[in-house]
């Protein structure tokens, strides 16, 4: 657990980078700092490792006050990622990440094998060992960083802005690759972000801040989406935020209407049959979807792959979002969405008008409560 | 050729004396550059303080340097630390922004990752800061280990100057294979000097000629 108690940083040249920030990061989980520049969440997140002391306030870090503690002893203790890596050019990767462990005191042996275990940890092949970071693409060098900040497995971890600079594809994947490691590795992280989007995919909780540092909102981010708590976190959180909020509200009671579904290497008579005068799916033996099928579409012989009408996004009935129940309707070609289980077999599908009766369902009942 | 053969013995006691003057300056001055380098590498007024200084050292000539040093350190003029302790501050005059330089080229995200790794200031010098130095600072050592090389010379006119001593001498009694085994024999050592200083940078640095493509398509 990180706590900000009533923290508050002055430069020396009078600026306020943070005022009178009162926070509690969760242990375990994902704490996203997100804001504009001159907001002083980079600020905020260095001062727990005391790269920069607070000017009044306090900071604890798992009960212990980081202001009475030994600097680098307290960082050895920290995991950091910092933007652009920052890995060091003359040490391989093997010795990049075993720098902690090193420092520590570690013997060499037991410092590199450690090292090695977490380059499979975080997805690097073994033989990028021996290479020096100029060697490899940005997004190998982010998950070196991440793969030192992890070697001491140090119970908290700072990220400032650690995928701000690989491109969007490399971004997206280096995310999902950190959620995949936070469900493994269940430490209590702090991330730092510019992009709102980013905040929202990744945090358990978001802490809004407005510059001057002032923490304008602190909250789940489906609730940040649903319910800003003014017109500066309304504006920052940004467009279609009623369609994004809607993946983070759950798909529970969300109705799989039937489907007809024919299979590939159908005779088209059968077929016809089970189309009648509307759409269906055609599946392949593992009952995966491959694309829609109308009656005018048949042609003599069996049904094949390269007859039909590109589907659209499925709906993944296993991540459960009304999101993806709601995309999977509106980008289909017949107007019914394709519900899929965790092994992408068709199982139903899901219209945008039972989408839109669950969130009333869920408006009344919140009037309800409230 | 004949007279190089029968003079081998004194060339080779020179050949010694040229190259503990020139390299012992070129330690020296290495060792006293990286304090001084570091200072100017912190701010800007440390360094155009420090670049002048050093600047304005570079322009005495070496005679002159070599003549006033008795004076100030109380030495015997044929004393050969008057040499070394001139070429050490031309070594500094070098040295000292080519420190300071490479200190200042460091990338600021690796610094700041060794600061938040739990680096101690010294111990992340000596340990990030330095050895990413290397590659400029033993570019300038090889100028200042070349131009010593050919400084030493200057000694001669004072009575210790290496292989300056062939030109001199080479001079008052007119041999001029004396003189030409000089210049040759200085040139061959300036150029055998930065030839081992590139290959030290080189074996020091693996790192600095990685290529940047491979690997780099995910």
């Amino acid at each position: 657990m990180i706590e900000f108690r009533d923290v508050t940083k002055r430069f020396a040249d009078g600026t306020v980078a943070v005022d009178h920030l009162n926070l509690v990061a969760d242990a375990g989980k994902i704490t996203v700092f997100v804001g504009p520049s001159g907001c002083g969440k980079t600020t905020s997140l260095r001062m727990v490792n005391r790269m920069i002391d607070p000017t009044s306030g306090t900071i604890i870090v798992n009960d212990t006050d980081v202001m009475k503690t030994n600097p680098a002893k307290l960082r050895r203790g920290i995991g950091y990622v910092i933007q652009q890596a920052g890995l060091f050019p003359h040490r391989t990767v093997l010795d990049n990440i075993a720098t902690v462990p090193l420092l520590l005191g570690w013997p060499k042996a037991k410092a590199r094998a450690r090292a090695a275990e977490l380059m499979e940890l975080v997805g690097l092949s073994a033989e990028m060992a021996r290479r020096y970071p100029a060697q490899l693409s940005g997004g190998q060098q982010q998950r070196v960083g991440v793969a030192r900040a992890l070697a001491a497995d140090p119970p908290v971890l700072l990220m400032d802005e650690p995928f701000s600079a690989v491109d969007p594809v490399v971004r997206a994947n280096l995310q999902d690759e950190l959620l995949r490691l936070q469900s493994e590795l269940g430490k209590t992280i702090l991330f730092v972000t510019h992009d709102i989007d980013e905040a929202i995919k990744l945090g358990d909780k978001v802490a809004v801040l407005r510059t001057g540092g002032i923490l304008a909102q602190y909250d789940e981010p489906g609730t940040l989406l649903a319910h800003p708590a003014d017109e500066f976190v309304e504006g920052f959180v940004g467009r279609d935020r009623g369609y994004r909020g809607l993946g983070f509200l759950s798909a529970d009671g969300l109705p799989i209407g039937e489907l007809a579904t024919v299979p590939l290497g159908t005779p088209s008579a059968t077929a016809r049959e089970i189309i009648g005068d509307g759409w269906a799916i055609v599946v392949d033996t593992d009952q995966r979807p491959q694309g829609w099928v109308r009656v005018g579409q048949l042609a003599d012989g069996p049904v094949t792959a390269d007859s039909l009408t590109a589907g659209g996004s499925l709906y993944d009935t296993e991540a459960g979002s009304l999101r993806g129940a709601l995309d999977a309707a509106l980008s289909s070609p017949s107007g019914l969405g394709v519900a899929v289980d965790a092994d992408g077999a068709v199982i139903g599908s899901v219209s945008a008008e039972d989408v839109l009766a669950v969130l009333d369902d869920a408006r009344q009942a919140e009037i309800g409560v409230s | 050729m004949s007279w190089l053969q029968r003079n081998l013995d004194f060339v080779l006691g020179l050949m010694r004396e040229h190259l503990a003057l020139a390299l012992i300056p070129v330690l020296l001055g290495l060792v006293i550059s990286i304090p001084l380098g570091w200072v100017a590498s912190r701010n800007r007024y440390s360094r155009a303080a420090l670049i002048t200084i050093t600047g304005v050292l570079y322009t005495i000539p070496s005679l002159a340097l070599i003549v006033i040093l008795p004076v100030l350190l109380g030495t015997q003029i044929l004393d050969p630390i008057n040499v070394v302790v001139a070429l050490t501050i031309y070594t500094v005059a070098l040295l000292v922004r080519s420190v300071a330089d490479a200190l200042a080229a460091v990338p600021k995200a690796s610094v700041a990752a060794a600061t938040a790794m739990g680096y101690r200031p010294l111990r992340r010098f000596l340990a990030v800061e330095l050895p990413l130095s290397v590659p400029v600072v033993v570019a300038g050592l090889r100028v200042a280990a070349v131009s010593n090389t050919s400084l030493v010379t200057v000694g001669a006119l004072v009575g210790v100057g290496g292989l300056g001593q062939l030109f001199t001498e080479g001079f008052q009694r007119d041999i001029p294979p004396e003189i030409i085994t000089g210049i040759v024999l200085v040139m061959v050592l300036a150029l055998l000097i930065d030839g081992l200083l590139l290959l030290v940078g080189r074996v020091l640095t693996p790192w600095d000629r990685v290529g940047t493509g491979a690997g780099r398509t995910s």
